[in-house]
């Protein structure tokens, strides 16, 4: 089989897939540069709205492809978690705005410029932008800590447990965002009230409106391939091994040392950092997030793309995610019967290939990559 | 020396009761075999010394220390490794990939090379389809690698849980007398069957259970011979 990235022989003593060089970093940032400077000029708005859509939904996506995929357990909270942390960075940009610059419009460079950004007279970085930058971490963040409360007593337990607990925590977040107070748009009135006390007023059923833009191509696709980064390291290292023994086999993965309360704890939250990051992302282009919006149905959204890319396969679901996005756009010509179609599509999938488009495996792992496999005469090599 | 005791172990499923004060001991460097038919509660004795179930009561101490309370993984680094019935393999990982988890806990990457070695020297055939997914080996090839991937862990002592299930006449014959040389290479075994001839064989001491009790218990050898075992479980009338 084809190794990509090179094997890493850690032990399970510590958190080790932090990046052992910086390549896959320079990867990103070079991908992420292509899509800001050239992709978007050349490609015109729609287009470019597309890959920021598809971006995002790579994000998506593969932050659940860690928790449904690797570690076999259920999710149905993406939603939920994209809710904590858009809500959550959004009200950091926002009030932060308001306590730093004193208006609403925090100064943003060229990386986080609406439009052509080639003709723009702007500096690359401005401080408005690592101010969205740190709130983007610190809504993946909130959404872990929220991943780490919810996941801790539901994960304990083998089953569907955590498919029953997701859904409820994705209502209940829902709620409790549509039952947040007004938004504060008063300067004098937001400096005057401590932070704590700001975030309780969160739009409520209006949602969380008139937050600042700053997402762009740049940052979407940076994070959708650090996020691919990480879920690579966590399929292929021996560490990250251990996520994968437990959807294969609980009891064995215990027999061999693997605590797999832990790990499919560790899993969880992981992924809900990620889901929350893309929350944040969402929120800073459309410029407002409603939990209204952020129901199940996104949540399922996901899943498709999870199940139809293959349970456990991030090219899989990468490549998903593109189709997923893409082709209700493709079918509008269709008008009305667009949905009927995309629900047609994936039933024929389901009754083609049940086990998504690529299984556990990788793209290049099947098909006509596929080195010729080792053992051709396997199965019936031996009695059984 | 007294390997791993089992003093008045009770175990309960729900109302269950599935183990009635079972006291075993197995001395150091013997295979120990617990035979008797389904249901009688030698899986569940397995279960309860590596820590997936909890017993209700009684005492498990390894090596002179209390096993009670402790996680599995926990266990595992005490040198006591679990071959689960059913083999428990790794079906959509690779051949390799299953060995690697067997040495999960290890952080010696020359002495698991060197186990793995001696792996290879028991079961060639694991090391023919390294790269092969594991559920595309045959029932017998798997059960080795499952037995393999347990030796990465370098247990002690090693429970092993039906190896012989669903194998053919020839493969059991084969996984018996593996069982046997990694015994002379040193490792304790705990060894549950339902095939009783063979694990008499290969055993030298043995308890028979009976709805969650043992029934008798003495060398191998002599419980062969005995009239009452003979009748029930080795199908001689």
């Amino acid at each position: 089989m084809t190794r990509v990235a090179p094997q890493l022989d850690d032990g399970p003593a510590a958190w080790r897939f932090v990046p052992r060089n910086l390549a896959p970093l320079g990867a990103a940032l070079g991908l992420a540069l292509l899509m800001h400077f050239v992709f978007q000029p050349a490609a015109g708005s729609f287009a470019s709205k597309l890959a920021l859509d598809i971006a995002v939904n790579i994000i998506l996506a593969v932050s659940l492809t860690m928790v449904n995929g690797f570690t076999g357990q259920f999710s149905m909270g993406t939603a939920g978690f994209m809710a904590v942390g858009g809500y959550a960075a959004a009200a950091v940009t926002y009030y932060g705005s308001f306590r730093l610059y004193g208006s609403p419009n925090p100064p943003a460079g060229i990386l986080s410029a609406f439009g052509d950004p080639t003709g723009l007279p702007l500096p690359w970085l401005q401080s408005g932008d690592l101010m969205f930058v740190a709130a983007c971490l610190f809504g993946g963040l909130v959404a872990a800590g929220a991943g780490y409360i919810v996941g801790l007593p539901s994960l304990r337990l083998r089953g569907d447990y955590l498919a029953i607990v997701t859904l409820g925590f994705g209502e209940i977040v829902r709620v409790v965002l549509q039952t947040s107070e007004r938004r504060l748009s008063n300067a004098e009135q937001i400096a005057g009230t401590p932070w704590p006390k700001l975030l309780t007023h969160l739009g409520g059923s209006l949602g969380f409106t008139s937050i600042p833009y700053f997402t762009t191509l740049f940052w979407v696709w940076l994070a959708a391939v650090l996020t691919l980064v990480v879920a690579y390291r966590m399929k292929r290292s021996s560490y990250g091994r251990a996520f994968l023994s437990i959807r294969e086999d609980e009891v064995a993965a215990e027999a061999m040392g693997v605590c797999t309360t832990k790990f499919k704890v560790r899993a969880f939250v992981i992924s809900s950092f990620f889901a929350g990051v893309a929350g944040a992302l969402i929120a800073h282009q459309v410029q407002s997030i409603n939990a209204g919006e952020l129901g199940f149905q996104r949540s399922f959204d996901v899943i498709i793309m999870v199940v139809l890319g293959g349970m456990g396969s991030i090219s899989g679901a990468v490549l998903a995610a593109g189709v997923l996005t893409v082709l209700p756009e493709l079918l509008r010509f269709m008008a009305d019967y667009r949905m009927v179609v995309y629900a047609l599509a994936l039933i024929v999938m389901m009754i083609v290939r049940p086990q998504g488009l690529f299984g556990v495996r990788e793209v290049w792992e099947v098909g006509p990559f596929r080195r010729r496999a080792a053992g051709s005469g396997a199965p019936g090599g031996g009695a059984t | 020396m007294t390997m791993l005791l089992l003093e008045d172990l009770n175990v309960h499923y729900g109302a269950i009761h599935a183990l009635r004060g079972v006291s075993v001991s197995v001395e150091q460097g013997r295979v120990v075999t617990l035979i008797g038919a389904n249901g009688a509660g030698k899986s569940t004795i397995l279960r309860a010394v590596s820590g997936m179930i909890r017993p209700s009561g009684g005492r498990i101490m390894f090596e002179g220390k209390s096993l009670s309370g402790q996680p599995p993984h926990q266990i595992l680094r005490l040198g006591l490794a679990h071959v689960p019935e059913g083999r428990g393999i790794f079906a959509n990982l690779t051949v390799d990939e299953n060995l690697e988890l067997g040495a999960y806990q290890r952080s010696d990457p020359e002495g698991v090379r060197r186990d793995r070695e001696k792996v290879y020297e028991l079961f060639p055939r694991v090391k023919e389809r390294l790269k092969q997914a594991a559920g595309t080996l045959s029932g017998g090839e798997q059960q080795m690698l499952a037995i393999g991937r347990a030796l990465l862990a370098r247990p002690r002592l090693l429970l092993l849980d039906e190896p012989s299930l669903g194998l053919a006449p020839q493969l059991v014959q084969t996984i018996f007398r593996i069982i046997r040389e990694i015994n002379a290479q040193g490792t304790t075994i705990l060894l549950v069957e339902q095939n009783a001839n063979m694990a008499l064989a290969v055993a030298h001491h043995a308890y028979v259970l009976e709805v969650g009790a043992i029934r008798m218990h003495g060398p191998a050898a002599d419980l062969a011979k005995s009239d009452e075992v003979r009748k029930a479980y080795l199908g001689h009338g």
